[in-house]
């Protein structure tokens, strides 16, 4: 904001200090330079959010073009990038240059496609799964941002636990007994079952709200009707919420990224978490100097993707083409390669997905786990891509209150609750 | 001035002379005795009607339309919007944790100011140092505060409910019980406020007349009259403006509670959102900005309520004038009964 006002008075000074004619020129220069990247000095911002790993990447990409100077303004989590975003855009001002976006709130910036930049262009045509290029082109077939990321959801497990509880330990018998009696939800929870009868009182996963989010990626449209766009439940939803609430035996009560979650990977609070490939990440951080972390090539009820990002170039930017530029160089295959290295973001690009150096990769944290070939096994059982409205948000948060009051207040009973959950939907609409 | 003027505007002399014709100097000097005044104060009232009364204003327009947060403004639609609000027992709760929390951390901290107040102004060796010590929390960010209380009250890995384990009382749900949340999240504005609080007293307290104390020890007075007697009705119009901001300030809470866990919604049951919560849920995240305006507008109400209250309160605070003045009050009204007897 600030600089462009700075821009700006500089630019009226320089009409009044020069003459008319001067300015003509300038302001045609300006339209050249645009269309054409060449040596003129711009500043390109970008705004991420969590962890994008692109801090070595902007170094990298200022070296290669030493007239572009990169700011980076990260958002600690992508709901408070979401706030900054819904501002910004409803103001006219104040988006980056280059501004990620998750998955989530493709809805709204479909439904203000004119204020984004078409990035549609022959260096990117084939770049990504099908699916994750739908989510981002609009139905006249715009292409409104480059994805970054998926999110394919495989089962990370403490092999130490596991043993313990005297089931097997080792990732190929771990993923082969998940997958028994057809490797659905309710062999997830028998599982869960076993574990807990005999782990001295171990809980199994970290919340039920956590595992809810997993089977709520396998619906096709959970909150709302895809033509109308309104509000329409799910009768599957509420059958996942009664199976959650049903096997809170199973819970360690923790609400997700809350302090005592945060805690309880220190002191062995659950065995299982289900895990897409961002997240290792964020169980590696929080579980320093753990050992027996392990992850399984296998996924309750077939495939799964949690969350994905993007990059758009708004239309408040003031360099559309260096930013799109910037943009297509971030998503190339290469760097979305060592963005994966350094905090797991899978790629959400074919070519990097089929690369050896993706298939190569290993986890030393998750027992050396080969994280590239089971991720690129993961991301090719998704066969489910959820619909998400425009009320998709806050219906999902309502839903998550609804089970955390069971499962971590544990002040409220299923049946309550739920009518609680409705009555929030229905002020929703 | 009014002695001054007065003969000259009875003097017979001035008006046998023959009509002056008053130059523009003088009209112009004329203007600047009575407009300038207003034109010195006016840059306040200019930035307030930008920053302040617009928006206000703006807010009612925008409560009485449907408006959305990305859209832009929709229909007319009156008080619908207040009526969809004072409807949703969201609101409700919203209201009740707002006045909840806000007595929880106005009374402990006022009362808590004016003895930390009353501490500094004591001959202190080392008074700089207590006194800037005493800002110190002011100066850490409310959302550092937050963060750090939140790891202090976290419900089963937290500080305090290990103390309270070790001394053999159960854990506290600080975040799953109404009001253990309410006592955490008036815990943070304390630790920030009172000290803010107590500089200001500080300062009013300093302004007393040291004789008046003087006096008082010379009849023999003990410290603690002194400061009922003398401090207190001294520090009344301080208090008054304390206890009116920090009113505002109370009801208006937003960072500690939305800081206080991961969602920042309050609570599954609601335990902790606040009335501004509730605002920012129903224009951000469910992008009604005609609703929002609608509780802002509730907000301001309420705060406006409060205001008069506590204000009606803070000066009922015996002071000596005040006496005096109750005293000529009842004088005149008995007067006034015996003439309408007559």
């Amino acid at each position: 904001m600030r600089k462009t006002t700075r821009k700006m008075w500089a630019a009226a000074a320089g009409v009044t200090g020069i003459a008319l004619v001067a300015t003509a020129c300038s302001g045609s220069d300006a339209g050249d330079d645009s269309s054409a990247p060449s040596d003129e000095k711009i500043t390109l911002t970008i705004s991420t959010f969590n962890e994008f790993g692109y801090d070595d990447l902007l170094d990298e990409y200022m070296q290669l073009n030493p007239n572009i100077t990169i700011e980076h303004n990260k958002f600690a989590t992508s709901n408070e990038a979401r706030d900054q975003f819904s501002t910004a855009l409803a103001a006219g001002s104040g988006l980056a240059d280059v501004v990620a976006v998750e998955v989530d709130w493709m809805p709204e910036i479909k439904q203000y496609a004119d204020q984004f930049n078409d990035l549609t262009s022959d260096s990117v045509t084939g770049r990504w799964n099908d699916w994750t290029t739908k989510q981002a082109t609009t139905e006249d077939g715009v292409l409104l941002a480059y994805p970054t990321d998926i999110g394919p959801e495989a089962i990370a497990y403490r092999a130490d636990l596991f043993a313990a509880a005297g089931l097997p330990s080792d990732r190929e018998s771990v993923k082969a007994l998940f997958e028994e009696n057809g490797g659905d939800w309710d062999q997830f929870f028998k599982v869960g079952q076993d574990f807990v009868a005999a782990s001295n009182g171990v809980p199994f996963f970290d919340g039920a709200d956590a595992v809810g989010q997993g089977m709520l990626n396998q619906l096709d449209a959970p909150f709302e009707n895809p033509d109308t766009g309104e509000i329409a439940l799910d009768p599957q939803v509420q059958e996942i919420y009664n199976t959650l609430l049903e096997n809170t035996n199973l819970s360690s009560h923790k609400a997700q990224w809350g302090e005592d979650w945060v805690n309880a990977f220190q002191n062995n609070g659950f065995a299982v978490m289900l895990a897409p490939s961002w997240m290792l990440g964020v169980i590696e951080g929080n579980a320093a100097g753990v050992t027996g972390w392990d992850i399984a090539d296998t996924f309750p009820g077939g495939g799964g993707n949690w969350g994905g990002s993007f990059l758009t170039v708004p239309t408040q930017s003031e360099h559309p083409e260096e930013a799109k530029a910037f943009a297509d160089w971030l998503t190339a295959p290469e760097q979305q390669l060592k963005a994966f290295a350094t905090t797991g973001n899978f790629p959400s690009q074919v070519e990097a997905q089929a690369s050896t150096e993706l298939a190569g990769m290993t986890n030393e944290f998750f027992n050396n786990a080969p994280t590239g070939e089971i991720f690129k096994t993961r991301s090719e059982a998704i066969s489910v891509i959820p619909f998400k409205g425009e009320n998709y948000f806050a219906v999902r948060d309502a839903l998550s209150q609804a089970i955390n009051r069971v499962d971590v207040d544990q002040t409220d009973d299923a049946a309550t609750s739920w009518a609680t959950f409705e009555e929030a939907v229905k002020a929703i609409g | 001035m009014a002695t001054q003027l007065a003969p000259t505007r009875g003097a017979a002399p001035s008006r046998q002379r023959p009509p002056r014709k008053i130059g523009f100097r003088q009209t112009l000097g004329r203007w600047d005795v009575k407009v300038s005044p207003y034109l010195y104060i006016s840059p306040f009232f200019i930035l307030f009607a930008i920053v302040g009364l617009f928006p206000l204003l703006y807010t009612g327009y925008v409560s009485v339309h449907e408006w959305s947060l990305l859209g832009g403004k929709g229909d007319y639609v009156g008080f619908e919007n207040f009526s969809f609000v004072l409807g949703q027992p969201n609101f409700w709760t919203g209201l009740r944790n707002t006045l909840s929390i806000f007595l929880l951390s106005s009374v402990p901290q006022v009362i808590a100011a004016l003895i930390i107040a009353a501490m500094l102004d004591a001959n202190l060796r080392a008074k700089t140092f207590w006194r800037m010590g005493v800002l110190l929390p002011y100066v850490v960010a409310p959302v550092a505060v937050a963060l750090v209380f939140s790891k202090m009250f976290a419900d089963e890995s937290g500080m305090i409910n290990a103390v309270l384990g070790n001394l053999g009382i159960d854990p506290i749900g600080w975040h799953k019980d109404v009001l253990p949340s309410h006592i955490a999240i008036a815990s943070m504005v304390n630790f920030r406020w009172t000290g803010y609080n107590a500089l200001i007293f500080l300062a009013a307290m300093q302004a007393i007349p040291r004789d008046l104390y003087e006096a008082a020890t010379l009849d023999g007075a003990s410290r603690v009259r002194q400061f009922f007697a003398i401090t207190i009705p001294m520090l009344r119009p301080t208090m008054i403006f304390v206890i009116i901001t920090s009113t505002i300030g109370g009801l208006q809470i937003y960072d500690e509670p939305r800081m206080y866990d991961q969602l920042g919604q309050g609570g599954n049951s609601r335990q902790w959102m606040t009335i501004t919560l509730y605002l920012y849920e129903l224009g951000w995240r469910q992008r009604d900005l005609g609703r929002a305006a609608a509780v802002a507008w509730l907000l301001f109400l309420l705060i406006i309520i409060f205001a008069i209250l506590n204000f009606a309160i803070t000066r009922r605070i015996s002071s000596a004038d005040d006496m005096t003045r109750t005293a000529k009050k009842a004088r005149k009204a008995i007067k006034a009964r015996e003439r309408s007897a007559r």
